[in-house]
């Protein structure tokens, strides 16, 4: 299990486009992921969870990867939260 | 109105008779206003079937929602489609859906509730975070819900249908009418609506017996009641008496005997006892409707309005979808021959894109208007007709024309779409008629140089009459100046046939008033060649014609305009017409 702290850089937050693109990158590995923020654990794999989650530009969520392929899930994506998803930071 | 028995239970409702014949049948309520969402149990034996409908549901959901995906992305541009996006992407969420389907499986619960309570959760939670983002995704998840929960019902409801039954509903779209004529439902009753509703029209073409407009039925009814509709005298009866019953049962074979009677007629020319001939066409808006249109003897189509392909959509046909769908209903009609208008779209009609709402939009951007404005969407659809046009039975007809300029200026864009598939070797008829509706006044004065371009005209008397007199018949405050029989519209429809022969072209008149048995005599008289109307109304009117001389109409109809105040007009032509009357009219109107 890997686990890793994130922050959110862009201005405009974890909103419903940066999201997708959170979920559709997870899609693509074995791996769980879970994101869990203010006590609360998200199934990262799962679009409408993922909604549920306010986070706002300088907020910070805790990631967490389990399975075969974990360590590649995490780079890709924590590097994905770490250029503030491509858009205005 | 109501009437209640209450000794013996039987509801009165009286509204308004939007399609002729007698329905009696079981009720079936149909609500698609908000999806209510009731629990229930599902027997063990059916939870399968339950899934079933939960993965059609979301299979039917993702397809409507990629389509206004693609719409949204090409008109709204990237962010705001972005949601769609979005919830197509709740509609493939694993994780959701395999909760939902366990739930199912161990709560033993319908699949709308366990969808609509475990999204619930979702929603309560982003709504709990009291932040405008979150209450906005709420919004877009509710959106999703109620897509699947909407689908989960439909297919319910398809399934129920298998028995033969009246809908009851507050308001019918003609997507509705016609996906439930393709379930062998008997007749309609609607709270609301009017006789001009596409629906109410749609419902005389499928020959489904339709009561509208009658504000409480929905309210008075619970699916499974025996119902009757009374498509004459535009009643609607709950839970007859058996003597009620007795009496429509009756009502109902003999009506079912005048038809066929009628039906006889159907292979004979519509020609005056002196040998006057013209020609009685069908309106349509579905292919559905073409089988009607040979049933009933039509000598073809007058009208094919084009927007239905708009419906239930949120974006525009390409070419050649709508290509295919001109082709097909001109071969299925060939040798008989079809008018296609372009898209009539705006008014009250189908809108374009996500256009701001017109203050006035009876007097906006609407028919030939927006085709002239949005060359792309006209010159795509005209090359499709034109591409149907092979078999030389195709003509073309355009909408809300309202000066000599726009038929020139629409001419020319018919002749480069002719000129574009010329040099893609795509073959056509290069003589198509390019016909002119004159439903604008400026139009009906203008009317013999506007037949001197154009190859046809035909009369649209429903916008018309509306214009001419300034009335929307929908408003009740001024409803009663609406008149086919206005002395004002009698010389209208006379000066645009005139001015047409004048010109050397033909004239045909396609609006309700086409299939008027008062009128088709008038009409007649004033030297119409073209009738065209609902399907089910052809037979009467050919019945009309072949049992009066072209003399006689003509002597009626110079009466006619001889006087200057409405009930003139309609006291002469009821004294004037009686004796025909008698011999057409369905028995049962007695009101």
């Amino acid at each position: 299990m890997i686990e890793c702290e994130v922050t959110i850089r862009n201005r405009a937050g974890l909103h419903t486009r940066p999201a997708a693109s959170v979920v559709k990158l997870a899609a693509k590995f074995k791996s769980d992921f879970f994101l869990v923020k203010d006590g609360m654990e998200i199934n990262g794999k799962s679009i409408i969870g993922v909604m549920t989650l306010a986070a706002e530009q300088g907020s910070k969520l805790l990631l967490r990867f389990n399975g075969p392929d974990e360590e590649e899930a995490a780079q890709a994506v924590v590097s994905l939260f770490e250029e503030g998803f491509g858009e205005p930071m | 109105m109501i009437q209640a028995d209450r000794f013996t239970g039987e509801v009165f409702l009286r509204g308004v008779a939007a399609a002729p014949g007698i329905a009696i049948g079981r009720a079936y309520l149909y609500d698609k206003q908000t999806p209510k969402v009731v629990e229930r149990s599902v027997d063990a034996r059916e939870i399968d079937d339950e899934i079933q409908r939960l993965k059609n549901a979301l299979q039917r959901s993702t397809k409507e929602l990629e389509k206004v995906l693609a719409f949204a992305t090409q008109k709204i541009g990237d962010r705001k489609a972005r949601i769609f996006e979005a919830q197509i992407m709740v509609l493939h969420d694993e994780f959701l859906f395999h909760e939902v389907e366990r739930r199912i499986r161990v709560e033993k619960k319908n699949a709308d509730f366990i969808v609509s309570d475990e999204i619930g959760k979702y929603q309560h939670r982003m709504l709990s975070a009291e932040d405008e983002y979150m209450r906005e995704r709420a919004f877009d998840v509710e959106e999703v819900k109620n897509r699947i929960i909407r689908n989960i019902d439909q297919d319910l409801l398809f399934s129920r249908l298998e028995g033969f039954s009246v809908i009851i509903s507050e308001a019918l779209s003609s997507a509705d009418t016609v996906l439930f004529s393709r379930n062998n439902v008997l007749g309609y009753a609607t709270d609301h609506g009017g006789i001009t509703s596409h629906a109410a029209i749609l419902s005389r073409s499928l020959k489904i017996p339709a009561v509208v407009g009658l504000s409480r039925a929905s309210k008075s009814v619970a699916t499974g009641d025996l119902v009757i509709v009374d498509g004459f005298r535009g009643l609607f009866i709950v839970n007859p008496t058996a003597e009620r019953l007795r009496e429509y049962e009756e009502k109902r074979t003999r009506y079912l005997k005048f038809e066929q009677e009628l039906e006889e007629l159907r292979d004979l020319p519509a020609e005056t006892l002196d040998n006057r001939r013209v020609e009685i066409l069908a309106n349509i808006e579905f292919e559905e409707e073409l089988e009607a249109v040979r049933h009933h003897g039509a000598a073809g189509v007058g009208l094919y309005r084009t927007e239905s392909l708009l419906i239930g959509r949120d974006d525009f046909p390409d070419e050649d979808e709508q290509a295919l769908a001109y082709e097909s209903i001109a071969a299925r009609l060939h040798p008989l021959r079809v008018i296609m208008r372009t898209f009539d779209i705006g008014g009250d009609k189908v809108m374009v894109e996500s256009q701001a709402p017109e203050e006035n939009p009876f007097l906006g951007w609407r028919g030939i208007r927006i085709g002239l404005d949005r060359p792309d969407i006209f010159l795509s659809q005209v090359r499709a007709i034109l591409r149907a046009s092979s078999r030389k039975n195709v003509a073309i007809m355009l909408p809300m024309v309202t000066t000599v300029q726009e038929v020139r200026r629409a001419r020319r864009m018919v002749e480069q779409a002719k000129e574009e598939l010329h040099s893609a070797s795509i073959p056509f008829d290069d003589a198509v008629p390019v016909g002119v509706m004159i439903e604008v006044p400026s139009a009906a004065v203008m009317a013999e140089h506007i037949a001197r371009e154009a190859d046809f005209v035909s009369i649209g008397t429903n916008d018309l009459i509306q214009y001419l007199l300034a009335v929307d018949r929908g408003n009740d405050n001024v409803a009663k100046l609406y008149s086919e029989f206005d002395p004002s519209v009698l010389l209208t429809i006379k000066r645009i046939i005139d001015g047409a022969h004048r010109a050397g072209k033909k004239v045909g008149l396609c609006g309700e008033m086409a299939g008027d048995p008062l009128a088709t005599i008038l009409l007649l008289g004033f030297g119409l060649d073209e009738f065209s109307m609902v399907p089910s109304l052809v037979p009467s009117v050919k019945k009309i014609i072949r049992s009066i001389s072209f003399a006689e109409a003509e002597r009626i109809a110079r009466g006619a305009l001889e006087f200057h105040a409405v009930e003139d007009v309609e006291e002469f032509l009821r004294e004037g017409v009686r004796s025909f009357v008698s011999l057409l009219l369905v028995p049962e109107r007695e009101e």
